[in-house]
Formats: structure tokens, C-alpha cells, sequence
């Protein structure tokens, strides 16, 4: 995980057509801890639902073959159950729940140490990427990450 | 029973928190009920779950954008519901 950059997931676990379960170390240091909180480090709730919208995201993309880019559009209900700390092993699991035209309908949760950090229902727009460019590099992060 | 169009009603006025007056058969969505893309997109999904169908959107839009098909065919409430009807037999033609 690189927080600052928004990297959430280190590795797809498992996948299915409807189901993406993938696995992610919490870093020792980010200067994302450094704000969150000073000397109580930890990941702040807006991330957790981000690690869940992305984990969702890579299985639209990998059930749409790359064809449109997925963004977070809605968070329904979100419970953040757990406090995350540097180190933490994460299992980061996504569902689909609705498959819609141009959008999706997402069940996620976090589990960390056998415990459920957190579970939202969130919905995902997709649309076309806007270049090839982005849409390679998204590829080449897919393969990274052992969607492909 | 309620009609699609007035069970379509009940969800908009519902979802996007309009007044029941505004919501008339020869209403806009957007145009003249003033529904956002990310309502419109809670709109689409209620009804999908209502109706157990997927209301082609993405294909509306494309034909719209295209020529092929004029806006209010599709984002009227009257002419909506009636393409709802559609879908409906549809899906029910696809399962007999």
C-alpha cells in the first residue's frame, strides 16, 4: 500500500464473476500517519472505504475487460468497526449486488486480524476512460496486482 | 394496482425527494424535475429492482447522443413508463 498515492490493494487474492477478495499490509510510515494522528497513527475511515471502492472497481474491470473505468459515485451506508494501525493485514473483499447500466451496486468489507474493520454498500459509475494512455497504465497495474 | 407509471412516480418523488405535484406523464426528468445524474442513477436503480430488469440506460444515452432516438422517448415519464412495459415483457418473454 502507498496511502499517499492512493495505491490501496497489494495483491488479488480471489476472484469470481461476482465476488474480489484482495490483500493489502497497512505501511509502517505514511505521511498520511503523520497527520493521522501524531504518535496514534492510524488509517484514516475515508481510506477504508476507498481500499472497499477499489477492490470493487477491479472486479468491474475485470468483468468488463477493461472496456470502462469505474468511480466511486455513491457510499449508501458505510460502519467503520475497527481501528486500523501500521502493519495491519487487511483482507479487503468486494460483492456485486447489482449490475446496472453504467453503474454497479457494491458490498465491501475489511477483515483485519479475523475481525470485520468495516462494511459499506457503495455504488460505482463506469464510463469510458478518457485516453488510452490511462486505460494501459490501469492494464499494467491490473497485471501488477494479479487481476490478469 | 398501480400503474408503471405511477409506481415510476412513487419511486422519483421518493428517491430524489420531489413533490408528488411536480411529477406529471409529460415531465423531464432532468429538464423539468431538476434530477441530478447521480439521483437519476438511484432513480434507475430502484426501478431496475422494482421491476427485476435493467433499464438500458447506457443505450438510451447512446442513441440520444446519436440522433438515432429523441431524448423524450426515453426521459419523459409517460413515454418512460411505457419503455418500461417493454422491458417487463421482455424479461418475462426471455423466462417462458
Amino acid at each position: 500500500m502507498k496511502l499517499e498515492y492512493f495505491s490501496m490493494l497489494d495483491r488479488i487474492a480471489t476472484r469470481d464473476a461476482e465476488t474480489l477478495v484482495a490483500e493489502a499490509t497497512l505501511p509502517d510510515a505514511s505521511p498520511v500517519f503523520e497527520g493521522h494522528f501524531p504518535g496514534f497513527p492510524l488509517l484514516p475511515g475515508v481510506l477504508m472505504i476507498e481500499c472497499m471502492a477499489q477492490a470493487g472497481g477491479w472486479l468491474m474491470l475485470a468483468r468488463q475487460d477493461f472496456a470502462r473505468m469505474p468511480l466511486l459515485a455513491k457510499v449508501g451506508t458505510a460502519k467503520l468497526r475497527g481501528m486500523l494501525r501500521p502493519g495491519a493485514r487487511l483482507s479487503i473483499s468486494a460483492r456485486l449486488t447489482h449490475d446496472g447500466s453504467g453503474y454497479a451496486v457494491m458490498a465491501g468489507r475489511i477483515d483485519s486480524d479475523g475481525q470485520m474493520a468495516a462494511e459499506a454498500e457503495y455504488t460505482l459509475r463506469t464510463l469510458p476512460f478518457p485516453d488510452a494512455a490511462l486505460e494501459a497504465l490501469v492494464r499494467a497495474r491490473g497485471v501488477e496486482l494479479g487481476l490478469v | 394496482m398501480p400503474t408503471t407509471y405511477e409506481r415510476i412516480a412513487a419511486i422519483i418523488a421518493e428517491t430524489a425527494s420531489v413533490e408528488p405535484g411536480r411529477i406529471t406523464p409529460t415531465a423531464h426528468v432532468i429538464n423539468d424535475l431538476g434530477i441530478d445524474s447521480l439521483d437519476f442513477l438511484d432513480i434507475v436503480f430502484a426501478i431496475d429492482k422494482e421491476f427485476g430488469i435493467k433499464v438500458p440506460v447506457e443505450e438510451w444515452t447512446e442513441q440520444v447522443n446519436a440522433g438515432t432516438a429523441p431524448a423524450e422517448q426515453f426521459f419523459v415519464l409517460g413515454p418512460l413508463a411505457e419503455r418500461i412495459d417493454e422491458l417487463v415483457q421482455g424479461a418475462r418473454g426471455s423466462k417462458g
